[in-house]
């Protein structure tokens, strides 16, 4: 998995979240929710940003807690579907 | 009758049947029953008993289905206390009512650390979810739970407090809200009554057991023998769906934002929950749109607008079938209760003129801890003798037929995400920010959280940037009063009369949105 996807997804969630409070930055495999560091509409918010940084679509189904829960786990979400994405043929 | 007397009744009833789920766990009425009993023993031989407060500061976890019943079973007041509160927000609490014993969760121990010092109040702490052993005046949860601990005396006054809920009002500190046993007895059957609950019902709740609405979800479930389902958060809606879905869900409690959330799913896990026999909305209106969505998304579940304060637990519905005909309304008094519209004089209002609601009835709350002050403003003699009438402070209008539609409040105090937040006590937080000097926090509509908070920020120090505040804010206020943004300014919008305004500062952002 590239590096970069995990390093913007920790960025976004300290300037997001955390205000840049680097003190505060969980762990990669620390629960945003069980931290206390995304609530209910912050979930939201990180599907946008995934959405738009990183030019992929999330649908309902993939808004849960295996996919969205660390920061780990968003990175992997995310790079399974780039993958996807490159591997899919382009339009004729 | 005394509150825990529900879970007595039911466990001696049907024993086996499920009473609590959460997470992987799922308690039986005998199980919840017999854990809270020992719990409860562990709390008396700590010296916990009546005219004691017990706070429990946990999230929607199976410990605190079992630390309500065991603290009304020592014969003390239970405290829930708001998970999302910082540690400012429990200080004032543990000073306020200065509890015998206070629960939490491991990953909260360095934020109550620090109230139990800020507060100096040092009461009992009983830890959940942690691995270690007790130390001193720490427990740990499950230590607590020793079958060989004495049983806890039988409590039989149903006179005394059961839960002390703390409230946001629109100035100052939170407020106690004294519920008798008799209070939630009466609130909680009448609950049952009309949304028709039995033992058949399997209700989920992801609203905190800390908030009157999430509470009663559980105490209406054990009173009549149903399941509570327990959940967090609606954080991952689809996850919780295909929960509800499994568990074969009965009932589902909601607010506006969960609607919206709700609205905005593309996708819908299969199945539509079959079994789902009604969904109730509290805390603020439910927009029109969203009552339709919730129609179509679950045709055959029947619909219920409420309305209620953590002052009377609940206070009117509106039935399914009056929801096409009104669906502004919140419907009328609870049966046996009475709420009017009334006047500044006390005379009641007329039809469809705006005045403020007053509720009577026996689900009233006793009055503030240790403010009377504030008791004798919103608990006022009925001018018929009839005891006391509640000022809810919340602004009404009553049509031809007696249906009750909310306007507004007479304060500044709104909802976000159906939490009450008081613009004025983020004023307050902001105040305290070095390099601040003041602020006014606002409020413009929000289509998921209702309202959207912002702040307008004039500086002392010019240096001062939106991220440090932000912190500042973020230890201190709970998640649903954080502003969303920060504006600087040389000035706060100011009357003609030169008082800053809040109304002038919602309408410049407002205004300011729509240009761009």
């Amino acid at each position: 998995m590239p590096e970069s996807i995990k390093a913007d997804i920790r960025a976004f969630v300290v300037e997001n979240f955390l205000f840049g409070d680097e003190g505060d930055a969980p762990e990669d495999d620390a629960s945003l929710i069980e931290n206390d560091i995304v609530d209910s509409t912050g979930i939201l918010e990180m599907v946008s940003f995934l959405e738009e940084h990183f030019a992929i679509s999330v649908a309902d189904p993939e808004i849960v807690p295996e996919n969205f829960d660390t920061v780990a786990r968003l990175s992997a979400f995310v790079a399974g579907k780039r993958k996807t994405v490159e591997a899919a043929p382009t339009g004729a | 009758m005394r509150v825990e007397a529900f879970l007595r009744h039911r466990a001696g009833l049907t024993p086996s049947a499920t009473a609590v789920v959460a997470a992987q766990e799922r308690l039986s009425y005998a199980d919840l029953d017999r854990l809270s009993e020992r719990l409860a023993g562990t709390l008396c031989v700590h010296g916990v008993g009546p005219g004691d407060r017990v706070a429990l500061f946990m999230e929607n976890i199976a410990e605190m289905a079992v630390a309500i019943f065991a603290g009304l079973k020592s014969g003390a007041t239970v405290v829930p206390v708001n998970p999302g509160i910082k540690a400012d927000g429990l200080t004032h609490v543990l000073t306020d009512c200065a509890p015998k014993a206070l629960f939490y969760e491991t990953k909260h121990t360095g934020l109550c650390e620090e109230a139990m010092e800020t507060s100096k109040h040092a009461p009992l702490c009983i830890v959940a979810r942690t691995g270690k052993t007790a130390s001193g005046r720490t427990l740990a949860f499950e230590d607590c739970l020793d079958p060989d601990t004495p049983l806890p005396p039988l409590q039989n006054d149903d006179r005394g407090l059961a839960f002390l809920i703390y409230t946001s009002g629109s100035s100052g500190k939170p407020k106690g809200v004294m519920m008798g046993h008799r209070n939630v007895e009466a609130a909680a059957a009448m609950i049952a009554d009309y949304l028709e609950n039995d033992d058949r019902d399997v209700v989920l709740s992801t609203l905190p057991l800390s908030f009157t609405y999430g509470l009663y979800q559980l105490l209406v479930a054990v009173r009549t023998g149903g399941t509570l389902i327990l959940e967090k958060n609606f954080a991952f809606p689809h996850r919780v769906l295909e929960k509800a879905h499994a568990e074969g869900v009965t009932g589902f409690p909601l607010v506006p934002t969960m609607a919206a959330m709700l609205a905005d799913l593309s996708e819908f896990p299969a199945g539509r929950l079959p079994a789902l026999r009604y969904i109730t909305n509290a805390a603020a209106a439910l927009p029109p749109v969203h009552i339709k969505t919730l129609r179509a998304l679950f045709p055959q579940a029947r619909l219920f607008s409420m309305y209620g304060l953590t002052e009377c637990a609940r206070a009117t519905f509106l039935a399914p079938e009056d929801l096409d005909r009104r669906p502004g309304s919140v419907g009328k008094a609870l049966p046996g209760t009475e709420a009017v519209v009334l006047e500044e004089d006390g005379t009641e209002a007329a039809l469809d003129a705006t005045g403020e609601l007053v509720i009577r009835g026996p689900h009233v709350m006793q009055g503030y801890w240790n403010d009377t002050e504030a008791t004798a403003h919103v608990l006022r003699d009925a001018p018929d003798g009839r005891g006391k009438r509640l000022h809810t402070g919340d602004l009404f209008k009553r049509d031809a037929a007696g249906f009750l539609y909310f306007v507004g409040r007479k304060d500044e105090v709104v909802k976000i995400r159906g939490e009450k937040v008081s613009p004025r006590q983020v004023d307050a937080v902001l105040a305290t920010c070095p390099g601040v000097r003041e602020a006014l926090a606002f409020t413009t509509p929000d289509p998921i959280a209702g309202h959207r908070l912002a702040a307008l920020v004039v500086r002392a120090d010019p240096d001062l940037t939106e991220r440090t505040i932000a912190r500042h804010c973020k230890h201190r206020l709970p998640d649903a009063m954080m502003p969303k943004s920060f504006i600087f300014r040389a000035e706060l919008p100011k009357t003609p009369n030169g008082k800053t305004s809040r109304r002038l500062a919602a309408m410049e952002a407002m205004r300011a949105s729509c240009t761009t």
